[in-house]
């Protein structure tokens, strides 16, 4: 059967004063009114979130958003797959309408975070980490360090490449009302930034980010019932790679990502080059690379050859992260998932305002811990 | 305290250990003492905005050991052994290239477990660090 995504919507990006219930609440409330449907539609309702409970000591927020918006008695249930839950839960509502077990199903992404510190929020994150590679320290930022360091030695790439990747995202983010930070920066300004796992520093990571995202999907024959525009889920698939992130085989291949995108492609019966946009996982700049080899937008080793040549741009032949990417949009981590999918749906049905390209196909890849769990989403415009 | 690496019957090597073989599903029966021997630096990097209990900056390698030899006697082909494993971990010193040998160190805490996240009883907090030879 095929599944439509009918509806999607964002809450600001940012510091918000709204706890987990409320921002979950707000893009939940604007996710059905953007699709034009009832709370007593849904029956499913799937709630993407890694740590309320670590964060905020709230629990079973699936029931809460369900009680909140009038949903009784849809099922409901929290995904967790660490960064990527937005992605799983793309995933679970597409089996749900795919296996026919929902005609209409909500999915709500969110994560409640600035409250914490910097430090408390790291250490959060880094809590999905091996005992092997917690007790020495490490974070998810330290993990990028690594990896970056061995990119830039190993394919001789030079490291203005990966400020060129913050450089374009936060001048997507300018036109995106929703985005954490809405500013441009150039290429010096993130290349004197401060070192926070050297070779990169803090222009190549993303925010710490309060936030919500949702999307609502049915099946195409209701689709059409409901609305004139409206997108398809063409490919969808997941896939996991190492919990320990040094037993890779190649440090530059992030496995969940081929195999995930692979099956996603195969499924759609497209390959790479017929994707007219795409929104990659940003959480750190050579993410962006790694994913654009792994999606297959690159050979192995030279997706920093494009940043010379503009093709990633907004205007280019193959615009990346046109939202802003997690980058300057933000990454609230059950959130983020569920916000790639906001921005490749609104591009599709030509509701993306000034950050509209031409697209008829696009992308999302959403990457949890390192690359340890991986969902890619190929939607198309109908 | 030992360093140890896990193998399996068909040579291939991990560290950590896993309850079963990453790479074919057997059960891994052997260890292989990394704690005695010589490594190489894949890369590195110094972590500054660090979690709570940790050293700032935390210098961080990944680092390569050959373990062909062992790998090769545990395994019953040996053409399907391991060459080399790699590990994770603190460096002793700031000041450290890729490339570099290195010779793991012992540390009895090698962050406060007081502190962080996880409860401290889950895990161990001692563990090796890479000196630069």
């Amino acid at each position: 059967m095929t599944v439509a995504v009918i509806g999607a919507s964002m809450t600001k990006f940012g510091d918000r004063d709204a706890w987990i219930r409320e921002l979950i609440a707000e893009a939940g409330e604007k996710g059905l009114a953007d699709a034009g449907i009832k709370p007593d539609d849904v029956e499913h309702l799937y709630v993407s979130n890694m740590a309320s409970g670590e964060f905020e000591g709230q629990g079973g927020i699936m029931n809460a958003l369900a009680h909140d918006l009038g949903l009784m008695p849809a099922y409901s249930e929290r995904v967790d797959q660490t960064s990527s839950s937005g992605g799983a839960g793309i995933y679970e509502a597409w089996q749900s309408v795919a296996s026919g077990a929902s005609e209409m199903t909500l999915l709500v992404g969110g994560e409640k975070m600035r409250h914490k510190s910097t430090a408390e929020a790291t250490d959060i994150i880094a809590s999905i980490t091996h005992p092997a590679e917690y007790k020495h320290g490490l974070t998810l930022p330290s993990f990028a360090g690594l990896t970056a360091r061995h990119y830039l030695e190993r394919f001789d790439a030079p490291r203005e490449s990966l400020a060129k990747v913050a450089v374009k995202n936060h001048k997507n983010g300018v036109d995106n009302p929703h985005a954490q930070f809405q500013k441009e920066i150039d290429v010096e300004t993130a290349m004197e930034s401060p070192i926070v796992a050297d070779p990169l520093r803090l222009y190549d990571f993303c925010p710490i980010t309060d936030g919500s995202a949702a999307m609502v999907f049915t099946t195409e024959e209701r689709a059409r019932e409901i609305t004139d525009d409206y997108a398809t889920i063409s490919g969808i698939s997941g896939a996991t790679d190492t919990h320990v992130v040094h037993e890779r085989t190649d440090p530059t291949v992030m496995g969940g990502v081929v195999e995930s995108s692979d099956d996603a492609y195969e499924m759609a019966g497209i390959g790479p080059d017929d994707i007219d946009m795409a929104e990659l996982h940003d959480m750190f700049t050579i993410l962006e690379f790694l994913q654009m080899e792994g999606c297959g937008f690159a050979d192995h080793g030279e997706a920093w050859k494009q940043m010379e040549t503009g093709r990633t741009e907004r205007d280019g032949e193959l615009p990346i992260n046109t939202s802003g990417g997690l980058k300057s949009k933000g990454h609230p981590l059950g959130a983020s998932g569920v916000a790639q999918g906001y921005e490749i749906y609104k591009q599709l049905v030509g509701e993306a305002g000034a950050r509209q390209v031409d697209a008829d196909t696009a992308l999302a890849c959403n990457v949890g811990g390192f690359g340890n769990c991986v969902i890619t989403t190929i939607m198309e415009a109908r | 305290m030992s360093f140890d690496a896990y193998v399996c019957p068909n040579g291939h090597v991990s560290y950590p250990g896993h309850t079963l073989c990453p790479d074919c599903g057997e059960e891994q029966t052997g260890t292989i003492d990394l704690s005695d021997r010589t490594g190489e630096v894949v890369t590195w990097t110094h972590s500054t905005k660090t979690p709570p209990g940790v050293r700032a900056p935390n210098t961080l390698a990944i680092v390569e050991f050959d373990v062909e030899s062992e790998a090769a006697a545990a395994a019953d082909d040996a053409a399907d052994a391991d060459t080399f494993v790699r590990a994770i971990g603190q460096v002793t010193t700031d000041d450290v290239e890729t490339g570099d040998a290195v010779e793991p160190v012992y540390a009895e805490q090698l962050r406060d477990p007081e502190v962080g996240i996880k409860e401290p009883a889950s895990q161990e907090w001692d563990g090796y660090r890479f000196d630069p030879v």
